[in-house]
């Protein structure tokens, strides 16, 4: 197999640029090159040449590209003990001071995520006082999410995470079982506004009390990283949390001075400078 | 002189490992030299759920702390890295590494194969492969990679594997350029040690 080379990298993100106004120069290499040579796979495309030439011709083409590359792998509770702590500090600490919370899930992915907030708030008594905007770039997992219909087997991981987490029911109290497949309760998520938007280029639309970024800038290098959280940072009201992925970090990023690490071990960071 | 046709042009050593390596892997690093000057890079199977407890366990027989690199964090010289649980650990062009959720591949997240063949596109053949005992083939495909691109290539003796057959794949998938048991892995990364002081 002959491997694609940096140049042929540099002329499809560029094309992708010009052509549908997406700007993906500062994805990381690694996992972007797998993806494009995942995509190639997939559509049966021998040269990277093939791919520029069909996203230039078809543009109806474009959705299915941004689906195939990005990364969607998710779960629900993924890393229990952030869960805890989201639950018994961060959240009550938020409602010391006002009666309702914002939240904005960025890059949500399939959903899980947002669908356990909307677990634990409801087991927390808050769900109606909570206001929940959930994005991402790719509109195809955007549906899925909208939806909330997962396998069972995705489900048996979710149970576990959940147990983990310590919740005060069981997760099938969430969901019913159809044709073999999860239904999740939809009342969970009659708040949660589901909106397609792109990190990269999309504008600051509001602040939130607290901001999850989970495991969606580890696809970006470190100067995207550091434009992305600069818009984080703006998204959040002051004293407002954000929260990464476990093996994320901000400590090299230019504007962490403008943060405190609330938990080190879940990643948890807090607003002190505008 | 020695069996093995040395020089200092290396820049990096991952190591791949899986069921029956836990053993192998830490008699190598209670073995190495405390001032190991090259980046020991190693990505071994491991609990998908357990995100704590396996750096502390090898940490212990080692002569060097194991750490598990954080997204983007640099590579440096003298460290020995492990893939943290539930993700692949890649490494990007610049030095540094990255991480990815990607799916499963040979039913491993880290795999093996990703490792491999992020190092081996980023050092070519600045690159040392070592692949020890294992149940799945994973990593035979990375080992190919880094063959491809001209790094060195050592498998695990099957005969000395708990389950030889993740050495036994890349045996079969591309040429590898020494068979050695752990002792004698040892005392390849000694000698290659010597060159760099
Ligand atoms: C691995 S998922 C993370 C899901 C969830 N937050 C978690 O931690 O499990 C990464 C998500 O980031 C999204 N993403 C990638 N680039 C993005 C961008 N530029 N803007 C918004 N979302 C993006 C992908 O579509 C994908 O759904």
């Amino acid at each position: 197999m002959r491997d694609i080379e940096i140049a042929e990298l540099r002329n499809l993100t560029q094309v992708i640029k010009d052509t549908y106004n997406y700007d993906f120069t500062n994805y990381a290499m690694s996992s972007f090159k797998r993806r494009i040579q995942r995509v190639m796979d997939v559509f049966k495309m021998n040269s990277v040449q093939e791919l520029i030439n069909r996203l230039k011709e078809d543009r109806s083409f474009f959705h299915d590209f941004v689906s195939e590359i990005t990364v969607n792998v998710t779960e629900m509770f993924r890393d229990p003990s952030f869960w805890r702590v989201a639950r018994d500090h961060i959240i009550p600490n938020v409602l010391l001071n006002a009666d309702t919370i914002s939240i904005w899930h960025a890059g949500c992915s399939s959903g899980e995520e947002v669908f356990s907030m909307a677990v634990m708030l409801k087991e927390m008594g808050i769900l109606e006082k909570s206001k929940i905007i959930a994005t991402d770039l790719d509109p195809e997992i955007l549906d899925k999410a909208r939806a909330g219909v997962y396998s069972l087997k995705n489900m048996e991981l979710n149970e576990k995470n959940y147990i983990r987490f310590q919740g005060t029911g069981k997760l099938s109290d969430y969901y019913t079982v159809r044709d073999g497949k999860a239904y999740m309760d939809k009342s969970l998520v009659a708040n949660v506004s589901w909106r397609q938007h792109n990190l990269v280029s999309g504008p600051v639309f509001n602040k939130f009390d607290m901001v999850l970024c989970r495991n969606v800038m580890i696809y970006f290098n470190q100067t995207l990283q550091n434009e992305v959280l600069k818009r984080l940072h703006e998204s959040l009201f002051k004293y407002g949390y954000l929260a990464i992925g476990s093996k994320e970090s901000l400590i090299w990023c230019e504007i962490a001075n403008k943060f405190i690490v609330v938990n080190n071990e879940e990643k948890i960071y807090k607003k002190i400078k505008d | 002189m020695t069996k093995f046709d040395l020089h200092n042009r290396y820049k990096a050593i991952v190591i791949g490992g899986s069921a029956g390596s836990f053993q192998g892997i830490t008699k190598i690093l209670s073995s190495i030299s405390e001032d190991f000057n090259l980046p020991i890079i190693m990505c071994l199977h491991r609990l998908k759920h357990v995100r704590n407890g396996f750096t502390e366990a090898l940490s212990i027989k080692s002569k060097k702390p194991v750490i598990e690199p954080f997204d983007k964090e640099n590579i440096k010289k003298g460290m020995v890295y492990l893939a943290p649980a539930n993700y692949h650990l890649c490494l990007e062009l610049g030095n540094s590494f990255s991480l990815s959720t990607e799916d499963m591949v040979n039913n491993s997240r880290p795999a093996i194969d990703i490792t491999l063949d992020s190092a081996a596109y980023v050092y070519k053949d600045k690159l040392v492969g070592i692949l020890l005992s294992g149940a799945n083939k994973d990593g035979a495909l990375g080992m190919k990679r880094i063959k491809e691109r001209g790094g060195l290539t050592i498998v695990q003796e099957p005969g000395e594997c708990m389950i030889d057959t993740m050495p036994t794949a890349a045996l079969e998938a591309t040429s590898i350029d020494h068979v050695l048991k752990v002792d004698e892995i040892i005392r390849f990364l000694n000698e290659l040690d010597k060159l760099y002081k």
